[in-house]
C-alpha cells in the first residue's frame, strides 16, 4: 500500500510543490525520504498493534493535489453553533484555510491565516517552528508532511491574550472518495493566552480519510486551552498527530472528545521542556457500531517541577473497539514531578472491546506518580438502586453513562461549551446524533 | 382493614441456594410490622425479593400487593405502586446529583400514573420541605447520590427519598445499623412523621433500639428462612432480654 502513495507522490511531485512555500517543500523532501524508508506502520509494530492503519489507505481515494478550487459556501452548508458562545471562526475545508465572518477583531499582532500563504510571505515567522516537532513523528506524520500543502497558522505574540474563543471547523468536501492532509501550526509566545475549539465535521456519505498534524509551541508562562471535538461519520478515517512543546511555567489544557467517527487514531505527544510547566489532558470516546477509536498519548517530563494530569474515558457500545495507550515518561532530570493518569472504560456489550495500556516510565527518584486503568460494565447495584426509586432501567443506564462521561466534560473551562457538550453527549447517548446538527451534507 | 401485602409460602434462592423456605406474612393497611432475627436468617433476602432484586429467584409461592401479583411487576413498577426499600447499604452513584436523581424518579412515577411532569418550582419546593424532615443539608442535595456521605447521612438520605416518593409500603432494612443515637432519633422521627393511616411499614432490625422509636404493631421472628414466631410488641423486650438462642433451640 505504501508504494502506491510513493508512486503518486513521485509522479505528482511538481504539482504538489508548485503552489507551496519553500518551507513546506524543504520539510517535504525529508519526510518523503523517511516515508519511503519506513512505509505505513504494520500491526506488528507495538504502537499499531490494534489499529491496522495501512488498510485504511486501501480505498480508491482522490487527492486534490492540483488544488482545484473547491467551491464551498461554508456558511450555508454549515453552522457549528455553540449557543451563548461568541467565537471567532475559521474553516479548513479539505486542507484550505478560510476565514469566518463572525467575531471581533483579533488583538494586534495575532495571525490567524493560511499556513502556506504565511510561509510564503513571512517565512522567518515560521522557520523555526514548521515541522520542528513533526520531523520526529511516526510515518503517518511523515506521510502528512510529504503531501501537506496548506492548513492553518495561529500565531499569538508575547503578552497578548485572545479573549474570544477561536473556533476552527474542519470539513471534507468532494463528490468522490477523498483523502486530505491538513496541517495546523499554533505558536503562543511568552505570557500569551488563547482558547481554541477545533471541530472535525468531515462527515460525508463517501469514504473519507484525513490526516492532520498539529504542532503547538507554548512559550514561557503562556496558557492554551485546546478543545478538539470529532463529529464525523462511520465512513471517515481520522489520523491525527498532535505535538505540543511547553516552555517554563506554561499551561496546557486539552480535551479530546470523539462523539462520532469511523476509524480514529489520535496520537498526542506533550513535551514538558522546562520547569513549572503543567499539562492537563483528557479525553472522552463514545463508540458504537464498528467504530474504532485509538488514543495514544505520551507526556514527556524532561524537566523538574512539572505537573501532568491525564483522564481518558471510553463508553463502547455494540461492536466498537477502543484503544488507550498512555505513557508518562519521567526523565532523569525531571525531579519533583507530579504526574497522574486515569483511564476508565465501560463496555456495554460483550462484543465491544477495549485495549488499555497505561504506562509509567520513571528515571528520576524524587517524583510522585500514579496511574490506574479499569474496564467494566455499568454498576449493577446502582442500576437496581435507581430502579427501586422508580427510574426505568433504560433511563437509569442512561443517567449512569452520562454521569460517567460527565467527569471529562466538567474539565472544560468555557461554560457555554461545557453546557453544549453535555447536551451533545446526552443526544449521542440517546442515539439522536446520527446526523450532525445543522450540517446540510448529512441531511 | 384490607390486606396491603400478602406473602404466601414464599421460597427464594440466590446462586442456587435456598434462603427463604416458606414465608407467610400478611400486612394490613396502617400496620407497622417488625421483622427480627439473627444474622443469616433471611431478613435482607425477604426485603430484596419484595422489591424485585434480579439476583434472587422466587421458586415457589405468591406475593400479592394491593391485590396485584407483585412478582409480575418490574422493580420500577413496584416503586411506582408505592413500594419503597430503605437500603441497608445505600449505593453511591458518582456524577448523578440527588436533585437530578429525584427528578427522574418523581417524573417516572408521575408518567406511570398518567400525570404531567412536575414543574421546576414545585419540585424544588418539595425538595426543600422534605429535606427539612430529616435535617438533610442543602449542600448534600447538590452532591452526587451518597458519594462520600457518612453512614448517618446515607440513612437520612434514604428517609428523605422516602419522603419524596410517599410510599404506601416502606421496608426499612436495618436502617439503624451504623447510626449513633442522635442520627437514629432523627431518622426514626422522620419515619414517624411520614406515617399515615393508610401506609404500612416493615421494619427489619436486629435490635430493640430502633423499635423504641418506631412502635411496631406486630413482631415476627425470622429464623432459617421461616417466620418462627409472631407476637405483639412485648416480644421485642423478650428478645432483648433472652437473645435468639432459645428461638434457635426451639427450631433446630
Amino acid at each position: 500500500m505504501s508504494q502506491e502513495y510513493i508512486d503518486i507522490f513521485e509522479q505528482n511531485r511538481e504539482l504538489v510543490e508548485k503552489p507551496c512555500a519553500a518551507l513546506l517543500n524543504d520539510a517535504r523532501s525529508k519526510a518523503y525520504a523517511r516515508f519511503k524508508a519506513a512505509g505505513f506502520p504494520g500491526i506488528k509494530e507495538e504502537d499499531w498493534l490494534h489499529s491496522n492503519v495501512s488498510k485504511q489507505f486501501a480505498a480508491n481515494y482522490g487527492m486534490n493535489l492540483g488544488r482545484v478550487n473547491v467551491k464551498a459556501d461554508r456558511q450555508s452548508i454549515f453552522t457549528c453553533d455553540v449557543p451563548d458562545l461568541k467565537t471567532r471562526q475559521a474553516f479548513i475545508i479539505n486542507d484550505t484555510f478560510s476565514n469566518g465572518s463572525n467575531g471581533k477583531e483579533l488583538p494586534s499582532g495575532v495571525v490567524l491565516a493560511s499556513l502556506n500563504e504565511t510561509a510564503s510571505k513571512n517565512p522567518a515567522l515560521l522557520a523555526s517552528y514548521y515541522n520542528a516537532l513533526a520531523a520526529n513523528g511516526d510515518s503517518i506524520a511523515q506521510f502528512n508532511t510529504m503531501f501537506a500543502q496548506d492548513g492553518l497558522l495561529l500565531y499569538i505574540p508575547k503578552n497578548t491574550a485572545v479573549e474570544e474563543t477561536i473556533q476552527i471547523i474542519t470539513l471534507l468536501q468532494a463528490n468522490v472518495e477523498m483523502l486530505s492532509n491538513r496541517r495546523l501550526l499554533i505558536i503562543l509566545e511568552e505570557n500569551s493566552s488563547a482558547s481554541l475549539l477545533v471541530c472535525d465535521h468531515s462527515s460525508m456519505a463517501k469514504q473519507t480519510l484525513s490526516t492532520q498534524v498539529t504542532e503547538i509551541f507554548i512559550g514561557r508562562g503562556a496558557n492554551l486551552h485546546l478543545y478538539e471535538l470529532e463529529e464525523t461519520s462511520h465512513s471517515n478515517t481520522r489520523l491525527s498527530h498532535l505535538f505540543v512543546r511547553q516552555q517554563a511555567d506554561s499551561n496546557f489544557i486539552h480535551s479530546n472528545i470523539t462523539l462520532t467517527g469511523g476509524f480514529t487514531r489520535n496520537r498526542i505527544e506533550v513535551t514538558l521542556e522546562e520547569g513549572g510547566a503543567a499539562a492537563d489532558i483528557s479525553g472522552l470516546v463514545i463508540g458504537d457500531k464498528n467504530q474504532h477509536t485509538d488514543n495514544r498519548t505520551l507526556v514527556d517530563h524532561k524537566s523538574g517541577n512539572c505537573t501532568s494530569n491525564e483522564l481518558y474515558k471510553y463508553i463502547l457500545d455494540e461492536q466498537s473497539t477502543g484503544v488507550f495507550a498512555g505513557k508518562m515518561l519521567i526523565r532523569p532530570d525531571a525531579q519533583h514531578t507530579l504526574s497522574q493518569q486515569t483511564n476508565r472504560n465501560l463496555c456495554l456489550t460483550s462484543d465491544a472491546h477495549m485495549y488499555a495500556q497505561p504506562q509509567l516510565e520513571i528515571y528520576a527518584d524524587d517524583v510522585k506518580c500514579s496511574h490506574g486503568s479499569t474496564v467494566g460494565q455499568l454498576d449493577e447495584n446502582a442500576l437496581f438502586y435507581m430502579q427501586q426509586r422508580g427510574i426505568p432501567a433504560a433511563e437509569a443506564r442512561h443517567l449512569l453513562m452520562h454521569a460517567f462521561a460527565g467527569e471529562v466534560i466538567e474539565n472544560i473551562k468555557i461554560d457555554a461549551l461545557r453546557d453544549r457538550l453535555h447536551m451533545l453527549v446526552e443526544k449521542r447517548l440517546r442515539g439522536e446524533l446520527n446526523h450532525c446538527k445543522g450540517c446540510a451534507l448529512c441531511k | 382493614m384490607e390486606n396491603l401485602l400478602e406473602i404466601k409460602n414464599l421460597h427464594a434462592t440466590i446462586d442456587g441456594k435456598e434462603i427463604l423456605k416458606g414465608i407467610n406474612l400478611t400486612v394490613k393497611a396502617g400496620e407497622v410490622h417488625a421483622i427480627m432475627g439473627p444474622n443469616g436468617s433471611g431478613k435482607s433476602t425477604l426485603s430484596n425479593v419484595l422489591v424485585g432484586h434480579p439476583a434472587y429467584t422466587v421458586t415457589e409461592g405468591e406475593i400479592f400487593y394491593k391485590g396485584k401479583n407483585l412478582l409480575e411487576l418490574a422493580p420500577e413498577e413496584r416503586s411506582h405502586e408505592g413500594l419503597f426499600l430503605s437500603f441497608q447499604y445505600p449505593v453511591e452513584i458518582p456524577g448523578v446529583s440527588i436533585t437530578n436523581f429525584m427528578r427522574a424518579a418523581i417524573n417516572a412515577k408521575r408518567q406511570y400514573l398518567g400525570q404531567e411532569p412536575m414543574n421546576a418550582t414545585e419540585f424544588l419546593k418539595m425538595m426543600r420541605e422534605k429535606r427539612a424532615l430529616v435535617n438533610l443539608e442543602s449542600k448534600l442535595a447538590n452532591r452526587s447520590v451518597n458519594e462520600g456521605f457518612s453512614g448517618g447521612e446515607k440513612k437520612r438520605n434514604e428517609i428523605f427519598q422516602m419522603a419524596m416518593l410517599e410510599p404506601t409500603l416502606s421496608i426499612l432494612d436495618e436502617t439503624d445499623s451504623g447510626l449513633d443515637i442522635d442520627a437514629l432519633r432523627i431518622v426514626a422521627e422522620g419515619v414517624n412523621k411520614l406515617k399515615r393511616e393508610d401506609t404500612s411499614s416493615l421494619v427489619i432490625t436486629h435490635y430493640q433500639r430502633l423499635l423504641d422509636y418506631i412502635k411496631p404493631d406486630i413482631v415476627h421472628v425470622l429464623y432459617n428462612g421461616k417466620i418462627v414466631k409472631t407476637a405483639g410488641p412485648e416480644l421485642v423486650m423478650e428478645l432483648e432480654e433472652r437473645g435468639y438462642d432459645w428461638i434457635k433451640a426451639l427450631n433446630n
